[in-house]
């Protein structure tokens, strides 16, 4: 393959390293699958079902539901939401050329949850026929429009003539948080009793309502962003330059910009819809790609999308397993792994976020 | 000398954390051991549902509990599935039940279905704040149970308590005493249950009244609201936590400071699952809150 340089300090073989590391991502994804669909509550075990399905037995009732409605659409929902979180984070640092950009801690998240809440409690006020029409869509679709909306407002707050100031982002992230959590409040004071219920859950995070209706709600957005969002790797490698050199080497960089706004939103969006707010998987997962194989998005986008998704769906094995039979959201055991990750990147790396 | 300090304080925590886990693991076998000699496979979800099982001399039966399921005191030490709301549907096939009785209200709904397509029976039991309410309640546990005489028996000693103490509790309308259920402090800011709650209920079967009557379910409450509402008496979980706010500090809050409650420094503490459970303790509850509302024996 023979790649024009378009980045300034992308030598050869930092690029092929990182090709390279597709596959090894790849493959440490499949052996995540595999631990995810081996380890749970009940003593179902892959390995044994495997056997019994290669010896033409056939299965419990239990192992069924265990492995087929219970493990399985909750580990597509795990790679789907893993792969959205960390592609976001890296598309979202990439479009705001700056690394503390990520959904989660600049209110895109919040908003998108604030999009999900009006749904919930007042999707009911909607004509019969929209209802009927949107069908389980119309969370995942309020979300996105509420991650799109905040995103946009976002950026054009904090970027002056295509600049954009790391401490205005990270202000207007909080007030913007602040709002979007200040208009759920008021929600979730006229929800009633089984609305709240449907609530409480968007503020930890988890994969446990995980149903085959979910997954598939959710995948047709959340693939399309993904997929959007890889093909963007030329385009933020270039504005990383600025955006007149963006502009001067056959970019089109504000159609580049509104795509990846889109493609920002919408992966959050559908991802918070279904699985609430999971946290650091968005921020984390492309600073240590980007220690592991240098800042081009050419590969970092795409192998974003795999380590998100491995470590989304390790954690989940973590919190189903710890306090079995009950299980910990799984926000929780992203926070506890991810913040002290994250604080040892910023020591680490202390240039990187002067204001 | 601090560098020493600190990597033995480690260790120390390292080492205990280690020794807890096999504790745990060894204390887990130890009761996975004793499970098989009764025919233990009823996981009852909802603290009156495993009050009722265990009332009905059933408890043997039991194999599991949920987290707001803590009466009586001996369920404690049947494994935990999680918080009745957010149920794991693995955990709940973990603990190989083959019938589930569980109060109205468990949930997520994904996790029923998941445990129906299971084909595990699963048994749900209507909630109702009356009388009537908790003798169904009974009735169907007894039913599912295959203890229906039993049943009988516990539903008239039941009603006979209950009917019992609602008359010790009737009073004149003008002599009721204004009652403020206050279900959190958090943040010096007030939680008080409005109409169509547990608390609501008991409250007007003890013969009080709800101080506030301006909204339905457990809302937080501004400070003046709570002076407009002047409730006699102050009712509270009796539990830790946040709800464990000391008597001196509550009348201290503004918001409570100009109430009567506050100058007669009246207030009640109940066990939350007696209080708002509506089980077969009930009408202990309704005795213990009318006693207290119209001070007998203070």
């Amino acid at each position: 393959m023979t790649v024009v340089s378009d980045i300034a300090v992308a030598p050869r073989d930092r690029l092929n390293h990182a090709r390279a590391l597709h596959w090894v991502l790849a493959a440490a994804l499949g052996l995540a699958c595999l631990v995810n669909l081996q380890v749970g509550a009940t003593d179902v075990t892959l390995s044994s079902v495997l056997a019994k399905l290669a010896q033409g037995e056939t299965l419990s009732q239990i192992e069924r539901v265990v492995l087929f409605d219970i493990r399985l659409p909750r580990l597509a929902m795990g790679i789907l939401v893993g792969a959205a979180l960390a592609v976001s984070g890296a598309a979202m640092q990439g479009l705001f050329r700056n690394p503390l950009a990520d959904p989660g801690i600049v209110g895109v998240g919040a908003g998108a949850g604030l999009g999900a809440i009006l749904a919930i409690v007042l999707g009911a006020l909607l004509p019969v026929w929209m209802i009927d029409r949107a069908g389980n869509h119309l969370v995942p679709f309020a979300a996105f429009l509420g991650g799109w909306i905040s995103t946009i407002l976002l950026y054009r707050v904090s970027t002056r003539h295509g600049r954009t100031s790391v401490a205005t982002m990270l202000l207007a992230g909080i007030a913007l948080g602040a709002l979007a959590g200040a208009l759920s409040g008021i929600l979730v004071y006229i929800a009633d009793d089984r609305q709240l219920r449907d609530l409480t859950f968007w503020g930890l995070g988890s994969l446990a309502g995980a149903s085959w209706a979910k997954v598939l709600s959710a995948a047709p957005l959340i693939l399309l962003s993904i997929g959007t969002a890889v093909m963007l790797g030329r385009g933020l490698n270039g504005l990383a330059l600025g955006e007149a050199t963006a502009a001067h080497i056959g970019i089109n960089v504000q159609r580049m910009k509104s795509v990846a706004i889109l493609a920002v939103a919408g992966a959050t969006g559908a991802a918070v819809a279904v699985s609430g707010g999971i946290g650091f998987i968005g921020i984390v997962v492309p600073h240590l790609l980007r220690l592991a194989s240098g800042p081009d998005h050419r590969t970092l986008l795409l192998n974003s999308a795999l380590l998100g998704a491995t470590l989304l769906i390790l954690a989940d094995v973590i919190a189903r397993v710890v306090i079995a039979p009950a299980e910990l959201p799984i926000g929780i055991v992203t926070a506890v792994l991810g913040a002290p990750v994250f604080l040892w990147i910023l020591l680490k790396r202390r240039g990187l976020v002067e204001l | 000398m601090r560098h020493y300090a600190s990597k033995a304080a480690f260790r120390t925590g390292l080492c205990a954390a280690l020794c807890s886990t096999f504790l745990a693991i060894a204390v887990n076998a130890e009761q996975s051991a004793d499970a098989p000699q009764t025919q233990a496979d009823v996981l009852s979800i909802g603290g009156s549902v495993t009050e009722i099982v265990a009332a009905l001399g059933q408890e043997h039966r039991l194999k599991a509990r949920d987290t707001t399921s803590s009466y009586p005191p001996s369920v404690a030490d049947l494994p935990d599935v999680g918080y009745m709301r957010a149920l794991s549907p693995e955990g709940v096939l973990s603990i190989g039940p083959s019938l589930i009785l569980t109060e109205e209200g468990a949930g997520p709904p994904e996790a029923l279905d998941v445990i129906r397509a299971a084909n595990i029976d699963l048994v749900e039991v209507p909630d109702a704040l009356s009388v009537a309410g908790i003798l169904r309640k009974i009735e169907i546990v007894g039913q599912t149970l295959g203890v229906p005489e039993r049943a009988a028996g516990l539903m008239a000693e039941v009603e006979a308590d209950l009917v019992a103490a609602l008359t010790d509790a009737e009073h004149p309308e003008d002599g009721k005493r204004r009652v403020l259920f206050v279900l959190s402090t958090q943040g010096g800011k007030i939680n008080a249950s409005g109409t169509g709650t547990a608390a609501d209920a008991l409250i007007r079967m003890a013969g009080g009244v709800n101080a506030v009557s301006d909204y339905e379910g457990y809302k937080q409450i501004t400070d003046e609201a709570v002076g407009l509402a002047a409730p006699d008496v102050i009712l509270m979980m009796d539990r830790g936590g946040d709800h464990g706010v000391a008597d001196d500090e509550l009348f201290a809050m503004p918001a409570v400071r100009l109430t009567p409650a506050a100058q007669t420094r009246s207030i009640v503490r109940m066990d939350g699952l007696l209080m708002l459970g509506f089980g077969p303790r009930t009408a202990q509850a309704v005795q213990m809150l009318n006693d207290a509302l119209y001070a007998k024996g203070t």
